[in-house]
């Protein structure tokens, strides 16, 4: 029996109104995301890639459509079939263009928080916390707010909050839109890292062409409609 | 990990400044409440104290307090008569105002019957009770008279005898305590001139009449002082106290001498009743509302501190919807710092108001009853106050966290 997808959308349309005004951000967008793969989702701005990203995070619902997680149906069109904000919490991480790190929590609360929240005990999550700052090479800015940290430390930390709590997909806007040539490559690298070595289903929107080597499949996307690039052009 | 204060450390000088600014809100509120209470206690302290069961005063008025009573001397003597009476005492009360070291001052003078009261039921700080029938007295703390010092009152001067604590009027001076006699002395002492005028005037008067020309001698005593005319007047007196004997029916004793044409009587509880709701019932109303209006306003101000506070951190909420957090988290960190800053505020209030309402020109009685009310009710305004923030808190979309 062969496994289901880590991600998967079956048609999905978002539509958003303004009184009259309707704007289609997304045409019937079907992909299939394998567990352990890492994904690029290119296109220009405006052209739904941020849409679909919100839906696959279970922030935003479709107009209609289907998002399936693990081969489990989450979301039918408008409809919820669990509490997103509960499936969420256990199943999804955000990586941002911006690190959005919460400024009252230092580095280490950033990342102990995520786990907290999903029931994690504080010691438990500490520990967790400080072995993943250790990971991205931050811990030593632990007890730094993230005023104090570098954009590419916040960054580091965003990304091991992402992973805090081992979701099956991890959802990355731009995520080295702040970094340098060397650090970029570096997160870049790490995202394909994590997909292979946690099993999850990555997707990291990107405007940046130097590093799609890294990528398992690359999907395009232009004026709401999906498709998916093959090969990799390298 | 307590988010709610986390976020208080991160603003520490903030929310610092916000519950200092509450604080002294929250002691002005505290503040009417005590001066409130200090208003009821400062009109009924002279009746709780003296210890009498009976008021009688003039007929139809309504006691020395209230307005103008006016008994003769005699009436203890028919008092003390009635079965079922076991003291009845002089009382006389009156507000005089004097220079003092160049200043205005305004006291209330209470007459003891010298000498079944010297004075012992007192709350004295300095000296003792009054030890002869003249030129004694005691004065409350808050007339600035020092012991042993000599007050000059109408011709006469009197030693400080005794400094009491907490003796004042309804209108909050400061009360003189001398016996009877000396009280009438003051009240009724007049100028040299103003006498010889009244006296001559009498004479005059006296000219018109047979029984004056065919008897001199009674001429001679009309132009003795008023004081000394024992068939016109003798100084009156405010009112007398009387105590029941034990097993003795007050009602009954009351209706007993309530019979009297001449006079009224009053239960110990009638006569604070009377104090309560006529003289100082709108001083008291205009205080209870003011406290009322004063508590809504703080309650409207921190409602906007805190929904500025939470619209400071709408980026965060958002962030941590995002993140999955439950909205019982997002509303236990608004909770939690809304009921801080309260409690916060009011202890800053009660810390202040401490230090500063004993500089109160009136008396600031802050009672335990009054401290827990105003607890809850700063608890409660704390919790309505954060309903704007949390409703805020509530419509924000974990998608404004992915913005800007």
């Amino acid at each position: 029996m062969t496994e289901p997808p880590a991600i998967e959308t079956r048609n999905l349309n978002k539509v958003y109104s303004s009184g009259r005004t309707e704007v289609v951000a997304l045409r019937e967008a079907t992909l299939q995301i394998p567990k352990g793969q890492v994904v690029a989702l290119l296109g220009p701005s405006g052209s739904g890639k941020s849409t679909l990203l919100t839906i696959i995070g279970l922030v935003i619902p479709p107009t209609s459509g289907q998002v399936f997680i693990n081969g489990e149906l989450i979301v039918d069109g408008s409809h919820a079939k669990t509490n997103l904000r509960n499936y969420r919490r256990q199943n999804v991480g955000f990586v941002f263009q911006k690190a959005n790190l919460i400024p009252f929590l230092s580095a280490i609360e950033n990342v102990q928080i995520a786990m907290e929240l999903n029931h994690t005990s504080s010691s438990k999550a500490r520990r967790r916390a400080a072995e993943l700052l250790d990971a991205f090479g931050v811990l030593e800015r632990s007890y730094d707010k993230p005023s104090r940290l570098s954009g590419g430390e916040q960054q580091r930390v965003a990304i091991a909050r992402a992973l805090a709590n081992n979701p099956a997909v991890i959802l990355a806007d731009e995520p080295t839109a702040a970094l340098d040539s060397h650090r970029a490559k570096q997160v870049m690298e790490l995202f394909a890292k994590i997909a292979h070595e946690q099993n999850a289903g990555v997707i990291v929107v990107t405007h940046d062409h130097r590093y799609l080597q890294v990528f398992d499949a690359i999907f395009e996307i232009e004026d709401g409609v999906l498709r998916q690039r093959v090969p990799v052009d390298t | 990990m307590n988010l709610a204060i986390k976020d208080v450390q991160h603003n520490l000088g903030r929310f610092s400044l916000t519950a200092v600014g509450i604080g002294m809100m929250l002691m002005i509120v505290m503040g009417m409440a005590g001066i409130y209470r200090g208003l009821i206690e400062d009109a009924t302290l002279v009746i709780d104290r003296i210890g009498s069961d009976l008021w009688i005063v003039q007929r139809d008025t309504r006691g020395p307090f209230a307005e103008v009573s006016r008994l003769p001397k005699t009436m203890v003597y028919r008092v003390e008569a009635v079965p079922g009476i076991d003291t009845a005492r002089e009382f006389v009360y009156h507000t005089i105002q004097r220079q003092h070291e160049g200043k205005p001052l305004r006291m209330s003078i209470l007459g003891l019957s010298w000498p079944t009261d010297k004075g012992e039921w007192l709350p004295l700080v300095a000296g003792r009770p009054l030890a002869q029938n003249h030129f004694e007295l005691i004065a409350d703390q808050t007339l600035g008279f020092q012991l042993n010092e000599s007050i000059e009152l109408g011709k006469e001067k009197y030693v400080v005898v005794g400094i009491t604590s907490g003796m004042v009027s309804s209108g909050g001076d400061g009360m003189s305590i001398v016996t009877v006699s000396d009280s009438q002395a003051i009240q009724f002492d007049s100028v040299g001139e103003a006498l010889r005028l009244e006296r001559s005037a009498r004479e005059r008067r006296a000219l018109d009449v047979d029984l004056f020309l065919k008897q001199p001698q009674l001429v001679e005593q009309l132009s003795q002082p008023t004081s000394q005319l024992p068939a016109v007047s003798s100084p009156q007196i405010s009112a007398v106290v009387a105590r029941i004997k034990p097993g003795y029916n007050i009602e009954e004793v009351q209706q007993t001498i309530a019979n009297w044409g001449d006079v009224t009587v009053f239960a110990k509880a009638d006569q604070e009743d009377l104090l309560l709701q006529g003289m100082v019932d709108k001083a008291r109303r205009q205080l209870g509302m003011f406290r009322a209006l004063l508590t809504i306003i703080a309650a409207v101000i921190m409602a906007l501190i805190l929904y500025t506070l939470t619209l400071d951190k709408l980026h965060s909420i958002a962030l941590l919807k995002l993140l999955g957090a439950p909205d019982r988290t997002i509303l236990g960190i608004l909770l939690q710092q809304a009921i801080g800053l309260g409690a916060l505020g009011y202890g800053i209030a009660f810390l202040i108001g401490q230090q500063l309402f004993p500089f109160f020109p009136r008396r600031v009685v802050i009672t335990n009853e009054d401290l827990v009310q105003l607890l809850l009710i700063v608890l409660v305004i704390s919790v309505l106050s954060s309903v704007l923030g949390i409703w805020r808190a509530m419509r924000v979309q974990p998608t404004e966290a992915l913005m800007g």
